[in-house]
């Protein structure tokens, strides 16, 4: 009955998905009330009844009910409780429901918060949302439907794919997903802005909440992504240019010029057709992000051209919406009021300049993942693109980027005074000479860039601290006045400065990673000793485990520095017998923000086996990074001036005075 | 318990109906309650707040001295333009409510959701099919898990391994759950310790070539060879040998192979599909490039291929039984297939079957019973 129940209420869901598309637009257009706020509870409703559906399917798993196809084919009884959970959205099927899921949460959000917006804009709003949720509603119940059944149900599943049977798993796809999908909440206003003709800055405002939701939920969902790679794929390496990662990175480029030019949007009502296209973008981008990932295209055109519904199917959607949309926004945005004009010296002259870096290098990043494709599919030949062209193309890009990054918050809005800006930066300025200078010192080998790299990311990080230190008026006035100022600074600028420090903390520890990395690759036998980077590793003894669902080939590692010891490292080589496929098991071993790394390879026939042993200094700053910027955008959003003040009624309601 | 009531259909589906009106309700109410309402002043948010609230923040920025008072004045000028714009757009169109509309979205909402949902639901979903967790099916003789069996008879074949019941039973499971070299180890095993015979041979050819991806090796080419010199009539061995010469290339040889086979065989034999498609592959050199495909691997055979392999072996064997039922190793293979099957009904009758054709034989019923025990099914 669960199984039942819960493909009901997605049918259910799509129903509700059905009437929220149309009749709050109806009611919208002839201004009734009543009609407009069917948005509202049809989206809390369809909120329930994909909840439900996805509880039930979680249920499902987690009983081993092997009547449920989806749960046949990626689940098995003896798998941990965790992955009996995780690998709901560990398969195709699930991962949409999950990501309709989200879809409907951001919609329920909308409607029970979104009391400060006009009635008319919530019900284009919430409309336009239920356009995207039923063509994904329709998407799953025809094409990747999790609750179809097996009349004659086996007795064992076929378990999930033993990579994706990790705790990283648990929380990566739903991240990013809250990230992709959130930025529908943007696409849908910015539609809704479309629609109604009508576009000024307290939009922006409205808006903005929602785009700092999806951006903290990205950041945060890449970087889980990468650290996830890192240590479950066995080589060490924590970005590939991977097309998979690509369209992850896409959406946060574009979401970050949004979040930006929306600032813009919001204080000086200007760059408001930009701000349209950008929402329309990201959330495009978001969608072919899906796609890629989704449709089987990246594995081999040829795979995706041999079972090709549900990409079609996709690729439809994408049609539909990004070219509806654009054309749309070609056909109104004429007719939007354009804001005002402003001088390139100025707090949003520097937005600027920053959206023309990242939209430029999210074009770069496109044209990156999408041309093999295009070419694949055009000619037949088959070429890669990968890191070189990335390092030839992003970087380059990035370097200004990250020079202006201290100086928009130190320039005002209308007028800024650049020369005053290099004033204040100045102390930045030396503390990154100094960076540069310790890095020249310290380092041994690798590319004569690299110190300079260092410098660039420590001029990032003390320009974000001397933007706090200048508002909150350091060193010029009594101490105990800056702690109050302190205090008193805005949350959001708190934020400014926590996120622009990420990047720099990020970019430090790609350059260390990547420049002062060393690595020994290798055949070791046990009670062989390997000397790197001033440790000893000794390879004391190879294992066999057996698992709840695999059985294990371990080796264990004792770890000496300077002769004395310092633990034990234990990588392993899972086997899981249900899909006959392996993974490695890397083992790490902190040491301050550095870290050691095995993994090991295959066996040799005379009793050896391959390992492969890294040092990876500074390696953890590269999360560290985006965590601070999520932290910082946390901070951003929990600024009392985003939550605009709801209007009381004229007459409040008897009896339900709110307590003060 | 839940699943307890699951047990009977009827009211299971009941239940169901009656879970599934209760939805459709609660998603009509939802649609329905707005409309319903009296339409009260109708609390909103506008850009006016917006404004406001920025002004507000102009005045906390300039007493935190975040700002200087230039900038607040000049801000405070755009945000007022802003403020009367925002005030003149408002009083533009009045709110109004028409009965109208709103019956012809409650008849929407009251028609159009039940109608749309059992449209969709309809023809995708199993309403009468009841939920099948793993717990609710332990309690079945056939339920535990097929692992747990397996290792259960390994365990036992690590202390007795001359046991050659334990490994013909064992070796086929095996080779069902894709533990190809493992299950190539036990056949050879039940080889040497149960004797040669056609099929067990046969059977060590096939799990040779699933364990080389579906390639025919010269290997598994020899066990069947041995197979049919045992018995120039084993289906399954020669069925391979046609595979192999399809491989080889010799198209004509796998054809002649099979054709022979079909002119033997019976109407009935349950085979007869699986080779009639190979020999349409081989027959028709209009499509070479599919035949190679197809023969790449026996894994690359397509699902429902493999099923109408793998049915058409526990079918002879089932047969076979009929016939001559004294096989208790066979009777066990027998049940022990549907189980992994998941044929629930079959292996009960199959088991049913087994006790009769035995009965008469004390000696043999409490080796039946014994194998069962090993099984882990009720003795």
């Amino acid at each position: 009955m669960i199984a039942e129940a819960g493909h009901y209420a997605l049918v259910l869901a799509l129903g509700l998905a059905l009437i929220q598309s149309t009749v709050p637009l109806l009611g919208a257009r002839w201004r009734d009330p009543a009609l407009m706020n069917v948005a509202r509870s049809t989206a809390l409703a369809q909120l329930l009844f994909a909840g439900l559906a996805f509880a039930a399917l979680v249920t499902l798993h987690v009983t081993s009910d092997f009547s449920v196809l989806n749960v046949y084919e990626n689940s098995h009884s003896a798998k941990p409780l965790l992955y009996k959970i995780t690998g709901v959205w560990g398969s195709h099927e699930g991962s949409m429901l999950l990501w309709v899921s989200i879809l409907a949460l951001f919609g329920g959000l909308v409607a029970a918060f979104g009391n400060n917006l006009p009635l008319s804009l919530r019900a284009h709003v919430l409309a336009v949302q239920a356009w995207i949720a039923g063509a994904f509603y329709l998407f799953i119940l025809t094409t990747s439907n999790p609750f179809l059944r097996i009349p004659n149900p086996p007795m064992e599943g076929r378990d999930l794919n033993p990579v994706l049977q990790d705790i990283g798993l648990a929380l990566h796809p739903p991240m990013l997903y809250l990230g992709y999908v959130g930025f529908s909440i943007s696409f849908s206003f910015a539609i809704a802005a479309l629609l109604e003709g009508r576009i000024d800055a307290a939009w922006a405002r409205w808006v903005r909440p929602w785009t700092l939701v999806a951006w903290i939920f990205l950041t945060l969902g890449i970087a889980m992504g990468s650290y996830w790679a890192y240590y479950e794929l066995g080589w060490g390496g924590w970005w590939f240019w991977d097309p998979v990662e690509n369209a992850s990175l896409m959406p946060w480029l574009a979401g970050t010029a949004l979040l930006h030019s929306a600032l813009v949007m919001e204080k000086r009502n200007a760059l408001k057709v930009w701000t349209i296209l950008l929402s329309i973008l990201t959330f495009s981008l978001s969608l072919l992000g899906t796609f890629l990932v989704r449709s089987g295209v990246l594995t081999s055109v040829h795979a995706f051209a041999t079972d090709p519904t549900r990409g079609v199917f996709i690729l439809l959607i994408l049609c539909i919406f990004i070219g509806g949309s654009l054309t749309l926004f070609a056909g109104r945005a004429s007719s939007l009021k354009q804001g005002g004009l402003f001088a390139p010296i100025s707090r949003e002259g520097a937005l600027v300049l920053n959206n023309l870096f990242l939209t430029t290098a999210c074009a770069t990043v496109f044209v990156g993942t999408l041309y093999p494709l295009a070419l694949e599919v055009l000619t037949g030949d088959k070429i890669s693109v990968g890191a070189p062209f990335f390092n030839l193309t992003f970087a380059p890009l990035f370097v200004p980027l990250m020079i202006a990054v201290p100086f928009g918050p130190m320039l005002a809005w209308k007028r800024g005074d650049l020369f005053g800006a290099m004033q204040r930066l100045m102390a930045a300025g030396i503390v990154a000479v100094l960076g540069v200078a310790f890095a020249w010192a310290w380092a041994r080998g690798g590319s004569a860039l690299a110190p300079l790299a260092i410098g660039l990311a420590v001029f990032v990080i003390a320009g974000a601290a001397s933007d706090i230190a200048e508002r909150i008026g350091l060193f010029r006035v009594p101490l105990a006045n800056a702690v109050r100022r302190a205090r008193g600074l805005p949350r959001s600028a708190w934020g400014t400065a926590f996120a622009h420090a990420g990047i720099g903390i990020a970019l430090m520890g790609i350059v260390c990673e990547t420049t002062w990395n060393s690595e020994y690759i290798g055949t070791m036998k046990p009670h062989d000793s390997i000397p790197l980077a001033g440790y000893q590793f000794t390879l004391d003894g190879l294992t066999q485990r057996q698992g709840p669902n695999y059985h294990e080939l371990a080796a264990v590692f004792s770890v000496a520095a300077n002769g004395r010891p310092l633990s034990l490292m234990a990588p392993s080589k899972r086997n899981f017998t249900t899909r006959g496929m392996s993974t490695t098991e890397a083992a790490l071993l902190s040491r301050g923000l550095s870290q050691l790394y095995i993994s090991l390879g295959d066996t040799t026939p005379d009793g050896g086996i391959v390992v492969r042993i890294y040092h990876k200094p500074l390696v953890l700053l590269i999360w560290f990074g985006p965590v601070l910027m999520a932290l910082g955008g946390l901070l951003s959003l929990s600024d009392r001036r985003l939550r605009v003040g709801v209007p009381k009624p004229a007459k409040a309601l008897r009896g339900l005075q709110p307590a003060e | 318990m839940v699943h307890e009531e699951l047990r009977l259909p009827e009211p299971a589906s009941m239940t169901l109906w009656f879970v599934f009106a209760l939805m459709t309700a609660a998603a009509i109410f939802a649609v329905l309650l707005p409309l319903g309402l009296r339409s009260r002043a109708q609390v909103q948010g506008s850009e006016t707040f917006v404004y406001k609230d920025q002004l507000a923040e102009i005045d906390r920025d300039l007493a935190a001295g975040l700002i200087v008072a230039a900038e607040a004045d000049a801000a405070r000028t755009e945000i007022g333009r802003r403020l009367l714009a925002a005030a003149d757009q408002a009083d533009h169109a009045p709110l109004q409510s028409s009965h109208k509309l709103r019956r012809a979205a409650a008849v929407l909402a009251l028609v159009g959701l039940p109608a749309v949902a059992f449209a969709v639901y309809l023809p995708l979903g199993s309403p009468r099919l009841p939920d099948f967790p793993l717990a609710a099916r332990s309690h079945a003789p056939d339920a535990q898990s097929l692992d747990g069996l397996v290792a259960q008879v390994e365990r036992h074949l690590e202390k007795s391994p001359t046991d050659g019941r334990g490994w013909s039973v064992l070796a086929p499971v095996l080779l069902r759950t894709g533990r190809y070299e493992d299950a190539v180890r036990a056949f050879r095993n039940s080889i040497t310790y149960n004797g040669e015979s056609a099929d067990r041979r046969a059977d060590l050819g096939e799990a040779m070539t699933a364990a080389a991806s579906g390639v025919v090796t010269d290997q598994a080419k020899a066990e069947f060879e041995r197979a049919h010199a045992l018995n120039a009539d084993e289906p399954k061995a020669n069925y391979f040998l046609g595979l192999a010469a399809e491989q080889d290339g010799r198209k004509a040889d796998a054809a002649s192979i099979w054709r022979a086979m079909l002119d033997k065989a019976s109407a009935d034999a349950p085979w007869r599909p699986l080779v009639q498609q190979a020999l349409a592959r081989v027959g028709q050199p209009v499509a070479p490039a599919l035949s190679d495909q197809a023969a790449a691997a026996g894994q690359n055979m397509s699902e429902a291929d493999r099923e109408t392999m793998i049915r058409g072996m526990v079918e002879r064997l089932a047969t076979r039984l009929k016939q001559n039922g004294e096989d208790v190793d066979g009777w066990l293979r027998l049940v022990r297939a549907y189980v992994v099957m998941g044929d629930r009904e079959k292996a009960k009758s199959a088991l049913t079957d087994a006790r009769q054709a035995v009965g008469k034989d004390a000696e043999r019923l409490r080796q039946l019973n014994e194998g069962l025990k090993n099984l882990g099914l009720e003795g």
